[in-house]
């Protein structure tokens, strides 16, 4: 790409033809104040904060993040016009904002503070009423300050061009301008908490965290999100024991810097419902009972006294991760059992080849794709920063995207293909419309949902699309379009290290139907909730729960271990495409829950079959160097391409979306109050209504 | 003084009619075929020669404006864009030249199109503007029935069409590209620039967008020449006629066609019968529609009005709307006004004229009762200085400069308001 050459204050640079001046400044680490650019969004630049000189050209200053950069252009950062200019905008800024700093949650980080420090009058000659303005109702997450707004249109843009949902905007004229829906309507978007991220002011704040803390009282740590499969990189805010509040952390293959709202703002959950202590189910009476854990250990050593391998069955749910996996693998060996499973949504899918599960064009491959084919999932809901690519891939570069499957609003424009294995079949066949696009794109991509297999003929669903895939040409010499979108952030890691089951075992459906017709005499279950175990599970079999909240499975269980949430241990997740990630333990676990890979290496000692790793490092040596994919951080390891699935009879019904309710998808989110608050007003049919009547 | 044959409005006062047979008979749409035959570099020189400066106010020199237009579409439509959203206050020459002298500028609208190799023009009438948007409309229906526009426009070869945007009655609107935007069917706000019209316009295509006097006095420059045109006025900088809109306190106010560097005095005395109560009663004249500082009377005594000897000044032509304003006048309420109107007018869009010109407004009515303090005179000229210059478009600059005129010009009388107030309260 063409290059210019330009000196700004006294350095020359060489920047890409295009680049702002703002931007060749921050690369030479001169610091312009802005406050409406922001990188990944449009420049509108109307704070005027960021003006720079700009000698030669018209006697004013220029707004550096709108003004490309020329050839020979000579910038200044720091001339008397350029601090005059950014003293007055200040100025301006300042008169009609409240400066009620004191009691605003966006103090100690805030742009607005920072840069009237920096760059403001230490007092202000305003002497007129300041403008008022009224506050806006953008539901649950959002809390609105309106009067604090700068009017940079930072989130009305967001909104549009990231979220796709274009609801708010700027309202009136004049000093009478305001941000606002228009017609009072809630932020219906997944991403609706990164408005509080890019709000440069304390106008849009956390409703959830109203009040709470104050920036420099927290504990920040840097870890990994587990509330959907893409891993979004978190920091988690702790004060005490208590996570406060969890934000972005920059990622750029992965997130980005944003996250979900579930992501967001679930973590008071992790206060709520949470299992503290052991509990026995008492013979007598048929209640839990609260135990130690020797007596709960006890229990289970009795009750598995005796039976045989093929007796015993283990399960691992959502969130689980990657060392407990591993631990329970290992113990089950132990006992000779072939019975274990991670698919508890009960998909049925082949998964000894790597690239028959795994994302593997990358979520940041999307950025590349020319044409997407999405199949039997709604990613807004299952992988919501995977759909803002796939946004961003059409806003910025008109990529055509089309569904097979259920139809819903992905906030872009898709051709909507049919809803059927027939149809995908047609879609193969056909040479006009969007499949002759998709056949001559270049990188052409499936994103398959992981609900798809999540029926009787999943293993035939899973043979079908790779043959689909190979005769679509998905599959090139530097480019695999072929993937699978999961859901749970310990599915893929779990698959890894092949907790499916062994030779001659029983999948998740015949564990339960196991349990059901007595084959099955002692189930163990960590973080199991996706399914509803007081009717699936058989009466007389001995289930051990082990998990961090009281949820579904829980109250089946006859021997409750209270475990660690994601914010409460150091664990290995494995993301969608295969990226190996860490959590780092942020916040103490609740009474006597402890960390969930110690409770299995503790009850193995109980159970005389000792699993042969004393601390977190030699169980992670042992992974390393049993499951070569762990040994790279952070780097999906590329599958080979190959064969996988099983021959046979797709049914012809159609793909059902598996995610009925964004808001309430694992234990943790059941367990928050604000995401049950989120559920009724976004998520139910009668809020619709409601509206509609208003 | 102008003579009436060098008179390009022949109807601006509407005595004839303004439909096309009376227009033909003016001298309209008189074979505009040979016109378009010299040549797209032909029409462009002698724009260049003629040394037409835009009428819209900024006076950039017109040529040279159609010359920044790709010369070859790229595969992008061009577009002319007439603006005809006259809203400064103290002007109304465009709305004399919709109603009376359609044709002209229709005229106009096909020249200036084939000579930037735009196959269609909009032009966008300020919402007040029913009956003059009626009367456009009128004029669009005849030219098209006569096929002088359409395809093959006059019979010149060159498909042409005009087409009529009314605007909702934003003063904002009138800047070009929140002009753009609003025929785009967005919010007017300005854009930034660069890039400018004439690389990515209207629906991101190049575009040049001219005022309604720039457009309608082409036909006619091109007929008689550049060279005659270029010989009337002060000096070729300043060069041609300019249609005058005089208000305020003087006997006669009018619109009128003069010669480009006519003196003031001369203008108000010979076509407006004078300031009201003589010569000797005149206070202050603000020279180019609203937006431009006033003069005080010693400056007016013998002010030439054209662009360069205007600036010298420190004001500017501007529209050529002239506001005079006699010793009745309380100059502090007057430039009060129009604070209040550009607060009212601010798109809300940038920083500084958003908050700025309602803070100007606050401050000045003050200063009309008095109730302020003589360091706030400064604090207020200081702010004018905040605004001007650090905005996307020029209506910051429209909010600083009155202010700036005023204490420039008339500090003493608000010092003396401010001690009068004083005390009165003490």
């Amino acid at each position: 790409m063409a290059t210019v050459k330009l000196t700004i204050n006294d350095m020359e640079i060489e920047v890409e033809r295009g680049t702002s001046i703002l931007q060749a400044a921050q690369q030479l680490g001169i610091e312009v104040p802005h406050f409406c650019y922001h990188e990944r969004l449009t420049v509108p630049a109307n704070c005027r904060m960021c003006l720079v000189e700009v000698e030669g050209g018209p006697p004013k200053p220029a707004a550096s993040c709108a003004m490309a950069c020329g050839d020979g252009m000579v910038v200044k950062t720091d001339s008397p016009m350029v601090k005059k200019a950014r003293k007055g905008v200040m100025e301006m800024l300042l008169i009609n904002h409240p400066l009620d700093c004191p009691i605003c949650d966006q103090g100690g980080e805030c742009d607005l503070q920072d840069q009237a420090m920096g760059y403001g009058f230490d007092r202000s000659r305003f002497q007129e009423n300041k403008r008022a303005v009224p506050n806006k109702e953008l539901g649950p997450l959002i809390k609105t300050i309106m009067t604090r707004c700068i009017n940079c249109t930072r989130c009305v843009r967001f909104a549009e061009e990231v979220a796709g949902t274009p609801v708010l905007g700027q309202l009136n004229r004049g000093e009478d301008a305001e941000i606002g829906t228009f017609i009072d309507q809630l932020v219906q978007t997944e991403l609706s908490g990164n408005l509080i991220d890019i709000c440069p002011v304390g106008a849009l704040t956390s409703k959830p965290y109203a009040f709470k803390a104050r920036p420099w009282e927290l504990t920040k740590t840097e870890s990994i999100d587990v509330h959907d499969a893409i891993g979004s990189n978190i920091r988690v805010d702790v004060k005490g024991r208590e996570v406060l509040r969890i934000l972005p952390r920059l990622h750029e293959d992965v997130n980005e810097e944003w996250i979900s709202d579930r992501t967001r703002f679930a973590y008071d959950g992790l206060n709520d419902g949470r299992l503290d202590r052991p509990y026995v189910r008492d013979d007598k009476s048929g209640k839990l009972v609260e135990a130690t854990w020797d007596q709960a250990f006890a229990k289970i050593a009795e009750k598995l006294d005796g039976l045989k391998g093929e007796e015993i069955a283990g399960l691992v749910g959502d969130l689980t991760e990657v060392e407990s996996i591993v631990a329970l693998k290992d113990l089950l060996e132990k006992f000779g059992s072939p019975n274990m499973d991670c698919r508890t949504d009960g998909a049925r899918f082949d998964p000894s080849e790597r690239a028959g599960y795994l994302f593997n064009s990358t979520i940041a491959g999307i950025d590349e794709a020319d044409a997407i084919l999405l199949i039997g999932t709604n990613p807004r809901h299952e992988a919501t920063l995977v759909n803002a690519r796939i946004r961003r891939a059409q806003f910025e570069r008109r990529v055509k995207v089309g569904v097979i499957g259920e139809q819903a609003d992905l906030a872009y424009k898709y051709e909507h293909l049919g809803d059927s294995t027939a149809d995908l079949e047609t879609f193969v066949k056909a040479r006009s419309g969007f499949a002759k696009i998709f056949k001559d794109a270049e990188k052409p991509m499936i994103i398959v949902g992981s609900g798809v297999f999540e029926r009787e003929d999943g293993e035939a669903i899973h043979f079908a699309l790779q043959a689909a895939a190979e005769k679509l040409k998905v599959i090139k010499d530097d480019w695999n379009g072929f993937n699978i979108l999961h859901r749970a952030a310990s599915r893929v890691g779990a698959l890894e290290v092949g907790f499916v089951p062994q030779a001659g075992g029983k999948d998740f459906n015949g564990i339960l139907e196991g349990t059901r017709d007595g084959s099955i005499k002692a189930l163990y279950m960590i973080g199991a909730d996706e399914f509803d175990a007081r009717s699936q599970i058989g009466n007389q079999a001995f289930v051990i729960y082990q998990g961090h909240h009281g949820d579904h499975a829980a109250a089946r269980a006859d021997v409750i271990l209270p475990g660690c949430a994601y914010t409460e241990k150091d664990a290995i997740y494995i993301n969608t495409e295969g990226r190996v990630q860490y959590a780092k333990r942020a916040a103490s676990p609740p009474g006597d829950a402890r960390t969930d890979w110690t409770i299995l290496r503790a009850l193995s000692e109980k159970l005389g079959q000792t699993l042969p790793y004393d601390s977190q490092m030699q169980l992670r040596n042992h992974i390393f160097e049993t499951y070569p994919t762990f040994a790279v951080d952070d780097t999906p390891i590329k599958a080979s391409w190959a064969k996988f699935g099983s021959k046979g009879a797709a049914g012809k019904q159609p793909f059902v979306n598996p995610v009925r309710n964004y808001y309430l998808t694992n234990a943790i989110c059941r367990a928050s109050a604000t995401m049950q608050a989120c559920s009724r007003e976004f998520a139910t049919q009668a809020n619709e209504y409601l509206e509609a009547a208003e | 003084m102008l003579s009436d044959s060098d008179r390009i409005f022949t109807n601006i006062y509407g005595f004839e009619g303004p439909e096309l047979k009376a227009a033909q008979k003016r001298g309209d749409w008189d074979n505009t075929k040979d016109i378009l035959k010299k040549g797209k570099e032909w029409i462009i020189e002698e724009m260049k020669s003629s040394g037409l400066r835009g009428r819209g106010g900024a006076g950039f020199p017109t040529g040279m404006k159609w010359s920044f237009m790709p010369k070859e579409s790229d595969g992008r439509p061009h577009y002319l864009v007439v603006n005809a959203d006259e809203s400064e206050p103290g002007t109304c020459k465009d709305r004399d030249i919709l109603r009376n002298e359609p044709h002209k500028l229709l005229e106009g609208c096909l020249i200036a199109g084939f000579a930037m190799g735009a196959h269609a023009a909009y032009i966008y009438v300020r919402g007040e503007y029913y009956n003059e948007n009626s009367a456009m409309w009128k004029a669009i229906e005849e030219a098209y029935d006569k096929g002088l526009l359409g395809k093959n426009a006059a019979g010149t070869g060159w498909d042409f069409d005009v087409i009529m945007h009314r605007g909702a009655g934003a003063y904002i609107c009138g800047e070009e590209t929140a002009l753009i935007e609003s025929i785009e069917g967005k919010k007017g706000q300005p854009r930034n620039k660069p890039p400018f019209p004439a690389m990515a316009g209207l629906y991101s295509c190049p575009t040049t967008v001219n005022n309604v006097e720039t457009i309608a006095v082409v036909p006619t420059i091109l007929r008689r020449g550049g060279s005659w045109f270029a010989g009337l006025g002060l000096n070729e900088r300043n060069a041609g006629t300019k249609l005058f809109c005089i208000s305020g306190h003087v006997n006669q106010p009018c619109n009128v066609e003069e010669e480009m560097g006519i003196p003031l005095k001369e203008l108000i005395e010979k076509h407006c019968g004078g300031v009201r109560g003589g010569w000797d009663n005149l206070k202050a004249v603000i020279p180019g529609g609203s937006s431009t500082p006033l003069m005080p009377k010693d400056v007016c005594d013998h002010i030439h009005m054209d662009f360069d000897s205007l600036k010298e000044v420190g004001t500017g032509l501007g529209t050529a709307g002239v506001i005079v304003m006699d010793k009745d006048t309380d100059v502090i309420q007057a430039i009060c006004r129009l604070s209040q109107f550009y607060m009212h007018e601010s798109c809300g869009q940038c920083t500084p004229c958003r908050e700025g010109a309602g803070w100007l407004w606050r401050v000045m009515k003050r200063m009309v009762a008095g109730n302020a303090t003589i360091d706030e005179i400064d604090m207020l000229y200081d702010v004018t200085k905040e605004i001007e210059g650090h905005t996307i478009c020029a209506l910051g600059d429209a909010a600083a400069w009155p202010v700036q005129g005023l204490i420039k010009h008339f500090r003493s009388e608000m010092e003396h308001r401010i001690v009068e107030y004083r005390k009165a309260a003490a």
